[in-house]
């Protein structure tokens, strides 16, 4: 029987999992875009997760929501993405330090 | 016949709303910028002519006063009025604005109209400053005024305006927050003693203080008036700040940006805090007698003439803060409070002399340096050779820097001197060595810039000035003139007021 | 002309005559031609002169009542009126007459003296402002006025003294005289800020009449000494009059002052001006007679003043600076007679020596004119044939000077040497001797000039030669109507002046000091101080003086140069002033400067500025630089950081 303990379970590891993507990689922006989603993915979980154990569809209209804004977010990432590449002909995180103070 | 109108207001508002209508103007239109200011700046100057002749001076309380309610939550309303204090101040602003926006009127070629409105937005802050009679709303104008002097220095200055914009706003920002905080602490303690907490001037004037808070309280104004007067040691900002500024910056800076300091003092220190005034009018007084030797020393040998007469200013502005403390160091002495008054009044005259005196000396500055390009000593000499009229009036001028009996400079030096002597003797020696000193650095000027033989082919080719030049010249000797042969109905307008804060500053705030 | 002296609008007129005729001159400069310029300023100075004639007839032989009157109050603070008033009795009087006597006859030179200038018309306007001055100095009523004159006497000498603007000796000299004279001034306004202290008014009619309750008043000074407030009070305001009347150590600026055009040399820097120190301690001698201290001091400073300056009149070659330093000395024996409470005395002198060092001065100015602006007396010599009434008038202003029995000079400095010998005062012994050794050197310098000048071989070049001629008649009327008043003046008046009651309610004398009132005893009219003066010392003394001028540059011209070859040091300490301009210059002047420097370049620039400004700008930019290496730029260490923040907050929720 799967309880609610399981699907936060799973919903942590996977948040870790791209959490642990974030700043692990050190090699392409790609993966970090992925890495964002999928903690998207993961916060999506726990919301249908309990949405479903308390009886309160809010949570999947929620879920909806958050979509829409990860598809936007892709899309825009990506054009960043593209424009970056354009300019400084390289995606490779190790050489992107613009920020450096 | 003007008795309903909100006049005061309207000092304040219509060179504010007149900038912003010069702005609106935009850069290609100069000429019609140009006229627009200056009938801006004449109809202030004309709406303040009523605040003399209306004035009562036989009362010591505020008139022409205006209460809006403004952030009623925190009790801050927009409150102006004035007393013989901030009357002369607010008529020397709005002249002097006039011979300001007169004195751009062909040099500035880049961005007039933003020029003028600037200095038309400058002159309504600095009313507003001088009127308010609530804290909040001082402070208000107190950072606003800021601005345009900031952007005034920062684009029509010299090469190194960058270093001296910033200089100038971080020195007078940095003494202005502490200002804040105290006036946050009083709204504060008004709350607890009165239940109710007030940002009015004056009734924070009567708020019962302890002595320590007072010694907090007004070593915070200290810093911010004097940074503003400016005092030493924190002073170098000024040098730096004129010698970047264009002629007509340097005019307001010199001439009115100053007395903001001093009438600080007079309106917040002295009445705020007595008792801590008291306790502590020995480092003013030190302060004030160091900036009177010290830097008339260091204004001798200044190569560069805006410098020179900056750091004339800040020497006669030493007279300004040592007439203002006087009152408890000669009760020590003579047992007697008579000569405080005297003391204070000279400052306040002072103050209103200095502001037409600076005002001509960077005038002056400033119609060589619209010839030569050099403000320089050196690349001068000779100069009355080509420009005789000119050179009449940097001598007259001069005169009126060094303290020549009958021009406006002597009146508030003497005024102090006489009653520096009475809080003991070395105050006075000391205070009066400005007569070999400023004299000293005013005539060696004047020989190496004014007299002598033709020193090189340029000041072979000066012109000598345009009527625009000399009416302004001219305009300000008169006044030079005036005060200095007849101060009496200067002085009369602050009797009661000074009267009043004397007798105010005498007694004791400490619950 | 007036039929009430008390009128006030005849002292207004006298004062604004001829400030409206500089005012036309100075201000309308370029719209007016020169005989307008000289005009207006010449009416304005005579009609002051014929209103003075008459206000000087009043007092002298009407018997005026002492006029007092507020003209206007200047301002009014702490209950203390500070007003704008004229006070006229006997001295002011008498002022009124010699300052506009001396400044018409210099206003009618001029037409003859600047004729070639191109600033005629600004050098009118000049001389009638400071007519002007003088006469606010010389009526004031109170303090403040009289500072007021005081300082604006000495804008017209800096005005004047700098009036040849091209020259850098002339620029010099004037900043110079400003200077020097802001030193005297500096004492002079704390002297009056002692006044105001004391008496809380500067009224002088206030303040004379409270002085005695306020003798023995203290002030500390330096903690835990007391001194008389009477003392500091006087030396304070004597100080003052030291840069007006160029005492020593403040008369620097005199021989320098001679810079400017001769006229001005004869009014300002010789009649009227520098007397404005002697007349302002008469003016307040109930204060000075409190103080005996201080009466010392003034007469020790007059004596080293008067002998000592009379030194360096010897060796000087210039024609204008021989007189100047000679100006030195006679104003040094004035201040004697003032330390000796001779205060008639003293301003008896003034009046003589007004005139007849105006007459020396504009005889001086005929001479530079005759030689076409040559002033090195070397180059001069045998001048008597050539400027006949030049020569004759000097010898009368001349023999005025050196106090020959009979002409003015003798009776005014008879009369102070006399009376310093009957001063009891500490110093008066000293001052004495210097007095009578000051007589011999007088006699020496004058007749050494004179015979320079007018007597001997004619030294000067050809084409000078040439066109020697007597001066025009407006320069030489002047000279005569000078030359009259040096000779007959003294004889006439003294018996009024000095032992009648002319100043009998202006000069207050103690009873102690009164050393007039002793003289008084023994004189018998003039003709018998003629008599006794030829037997007393100083004639014998003057004699002297004459007989080695004449042995020196008339017998055996070449004995001043062995002389000068063998006191080597003596000569070389005379020709550099002793060491006062050197001194002033490298000490005083630089020393100023010096400071000046290292107050800016370490005070302003390294520690204010460098240290304490943009040092704490420095050390924000320092602090940033470790700060900033944090921020490497990876995004991944921004995200860890973030991580590890969320943990942290985490922990202080959970815990």
């Amino acid at each position: 029987m799967l309880t609610l303990t399981h699907f936060l379970v799973l919903s942590a590891i996977i948040f870790s999992i791209s959490l642990a993507g974030v700043f692990i990689n050190r090699k392409n922006v790609i993966i970090l875009l992925m890495c964002v989603e999928l903690m998207l993915l993961a916060v999506n979980t726990n919301f249908i997760a309990f949405s479903y154990f308390l009886n309160d569809t809010a949570g999947q209209v929620f879920v909806f929501f958050i979509l829409t804004v990860a598809a936007a977010e892709a899309a825009i990432g990506l054009a960043i993405l593209v424009v970056l590449f354009r300019n400084k002909r390289t995606i490779n995180v190790e050489e992107l330090d613009t920020l450096k103070g | 016949m003007f008795s309903n109108l909100p006049l005061l207001s309207l000092v304040i508002w219509t060179p504010i709303i007149g900038g912003m209508l010069v702005l609106a103007t935009g850069s290609k239109n100069s000429i019609e910028a140009k006229v627009l200011s200056l009938l801006v700046s004449l109809v202030t100057l004309a709406l303040s002519i009523p605040l003399y002749t209306q004035f009562d001076s036989s009362l010591a309380s505020m008139q022409f006063e205006e209460l809006i309610p403004w952030i009623t939550t925190f009790h801050i309303n927009y409150h102006i009025g004035i007393d013989g204090i901030s009357m002369p101040l607010i008529v020397l602003t709005t002249f002097i604005s006039v011979i300001v926006i007169i004195a751009g009127w062909e040099v500035i070629s880049y961005k007039t109209a933003q020029y003028m409105a600037a200095f038309l937005i400058l002159e309504g802050l600095m009313i507003g400053t001088f009127a308010a009679m609530d804290a909040m709303l001082f402070y208000v104008f107190w950072e606003a005024l800021l601005i345009p002097m900031f952007v005034i220095i920062g684009i029509w200055g010299g090469p190194n305006r960058v270093y001296a914009t910033i200089k100038f706003f971080l020195y007078t920002f940095l003494g202005s927050v502490l200002m804040l905080i105290s006036l946050l602490y009083l709204y504060m303690h008004a709350a607890d003693v009165n239940g109710v907490g007030t940002f009015n001037i004056q009734d924070l004037h009567k708020l019962p203080l302890a002595l320590n808070a007072q010694i907090l309280i007004f070593l915070s104004f200290l810093l911010a008036f004097a940074v503003k007067v400016p005092m030493w040691p924190v002073h170098t900002w000024l040098p730096d700040a004129h010698v970047e500024a264009p002629t007509g910056g340097s005019v307001v800076l010199a001439a009115i940006m100053l007395k903001l300091g001093g009438y600080g003092f007079v309106r917040f220190s002295l009445p705020i805090t007595p008792d801590a005034s008291m306790t502590l009018d020995w480092l003013v007084i030190l302060l004030s007698l160091i900036a009177i030797v010290y830097i008339g020393f260091v204004a001798l040998v200044q190569a560069d003439m805006k410098k020179l007469i900056a750091y004339s200013s800040i020497s006669h502005m030493g007279f300004v803060t040592l007439g203002f403390f006087l009152l408890w160091k000669i009760t020590d002495n003579t047992g007697s409070a008579s000569g405080a008054v005297l003391g204070l009044e000279g400052a306040m005259v002072q103050m209103i002399s200095h502001g037409f005196i600076s005002a001509a000396m960077f005038l002056s500055v400033g119609v060589l340096y619209d010839r030569m390009h050099s403000r320089m000593i050196k690349d001068y000499g000779g100069v009355v050779n080509t420009m005789p009229a000119f050179a009449s009036f940097a001598v007259f001028f001069a005169m009126a820097n060094a303290g020549l009996p009958g021009t406006s400079g002597f009146v508030g030096e003497f005024m102090v001197i006489m009653a520096a002597f009475k809080a003991n003797f070395w105050y006075a020696f000391l205070a009066a060595i400005t007569l070999i000193l400023g004299a000293a650095y005013t005539l060696w000027m004047i020989k190496r810039v004014v007299f002598g033989a033709i020193a090189n082919e340029q000041v072979e080719h000066l012109e000598d000035m345009s009527g625009r030049e000399f009416f302004m010249m001219l305009l300000l000797a008169l006044a030079v003139l005036a005060i200095g042969l007849y101060p009496a109905p200067l002085l009369d307008v602050m009797h009661a007021t000074i009267d009043n804060l004397v007798a105010h500053i005498s007694v004791s705030k400490i619950p | 002309m007036f039929e009430n002296y008390s009128d006030s609008s005849v002292y207004l007129a006298i004062v604004l005559a001829p400030l409206i005729g500089s005012i036309i001159a100075g201000i309308f400069n370029t719209y007016i031609s020169r005989a307008v310029a000289h005009t207006v300023t010449i009416a304005g100075v005579g009609l002051s002169f014929i209103l003075a004639v008459f206000v000087f007839k009043y007092f002298a032989f009407d018997d005026a009542q002492v006029y007092n009157e507020t003209v206007y109050t200047w301002l009014v603070s702490d209950g203390i009126r500070f007003e704008i008033g004229f006070l006229v009795d006997n001295l002011t009087s008498m002022m009124l007459l010699v300052v506009s006597f001396v400044s018409l006859m210099v206003h009618l030179y001029t037409i003859g003296y600047m004729q070639e200038d191109p600033g005629y018309k600004r050098f009118f306007s000049y001389i009638s402002l400071f007519t002007f001055s003088m006469y606010m100095l010389v009526m004031s009523n109170n303090f403040l006025q009289l500072f007021f004159g005081w300082e604006a006497v000495g804008l017209v000498s800096y005005l004047l003294i700098g009036f040849y603007y091209q020259k850098e000796s002339a620029i010099f000299a004037n900043m110079k005289a400003f200077l020097v004279n802001r030193v005297g001034d500096f004492g002079f306004i704390l002297g009056i800020a002692a006044v105001l202290m004391v008496f809380n008014t500067l009224d002088y009619a206030d303040v004379f009449s409270m002085a005695n309750s306020k003798a023995d008043l203290m002030i500390e000074i330096i903690p835990g000494s007391q001194w008389s407030m009477m003392t500091l009070m006087c030396i304070l305001l004597f100080i003052g009059a030291m840069g007006k009347s160029a005492q020593v150590p403040l008369h620097v600026w005199l021989p320098d002052s001679m810079e400017g055009p001769t006229p001005i040399s004869a009014l300002i820097h010789a009649a009227t001006m520098v007397t404005a120190g002697i007349f302002m301690v008469t003016r307040m001698s109930p204060l000075f007679e409190l103080s005996e201290t201080a009466l010392s001091f003034i007469m020790v400073i007059g004596a080293i003043t008067a002998l000592f300056m009379g030194f360096l009149g010897v060796i000087q070659n210039d024609i204008k600076r021989v007189v100047a330093y000679s100006t030195l000395s006679q104003l040094g024996y004035m201040t004697v007679a003032l330390g000796a409470s001779a205060y008639s005395a003293a301003v008896f002198h003034l009046m003589t020596h007004a005139f007849f060092k105006a007459l020396l001065f504009l005889a001086a100015g005929s001479v530079i004119i005759g030689m076409h602006h040559v002033q090195d007396i070397r180059q001069m010599g045998g001048l008597k044939k050539y400027m006949p009434i030049t020569y004759w008038t000097s010898l009368l202003g001349t023999l005025a000077l050196i106090g020959f029995p009979g002409f003015s000079g003798f009776f005014s400095k008879d009369s102070i040497i006399e009376a310093v010998h009957a001063s009891h005062l500490v110093g008066s012994d000293f001052a004495y001797y210097a007095v009578l050794a000051g007589v011999f050197i007088t006699a020496l310098y004058s007749l050494r000039l004179f015979f320079i000048v007018f007597h001997g071989r004619e030294r000067m070049d050809q084409h000078t030669k040439a066109h020697l001629k007597e001066s025009p008649w407006v320069v030489t009327v002047p000279l005569v109507l000078l030359a009259i008043p040096s000779v007959i003046i003294g004889g006439m008046t003294i018996s009024s002046v000095l032992y009648g009651d002319y100043f009998s309610n202006v000069v207050f004398v103690q009873h102690g000091h009164d050393v007039l009132g002793h003289l008084k005893e023994e004189y018998h009219g003039p003709m018998a101080m003629v008599l006794h003066g030829v037997t007393s010392a100083p004639f014998f003394l003057m004699v002297a003086g004459i007989a080695t001028a004449w042995v020196l540059y008339m017998k055996r011209p070449e004995w001043p140069a062995k002389i000068k070859n063998s006191f080597g040091l003596i000569y070389d300490i005379l020709d550099n002033k002793y060491g006062f301009d050197a001194f002033n210059e490298k000490v005083i002047a630089g020393g100023t400067r010096g400071i000046g420097h290292v107050l800016s370049k370490f005070g302003d620039i390294m520690i204010i500025d460098g240290f304490v400004v943009n040092g704490s700008a420095k050390s924000v930019a320092w602090f940033s630089s470790i700060i900033r290496q944090v921020q490497t730029g990876y995004l991944y260490h921004y995200a860890f950081a973030m991580i590890l923040g969320l943990i942290g907050l985490l922990a202080l929720a959970v815990f």
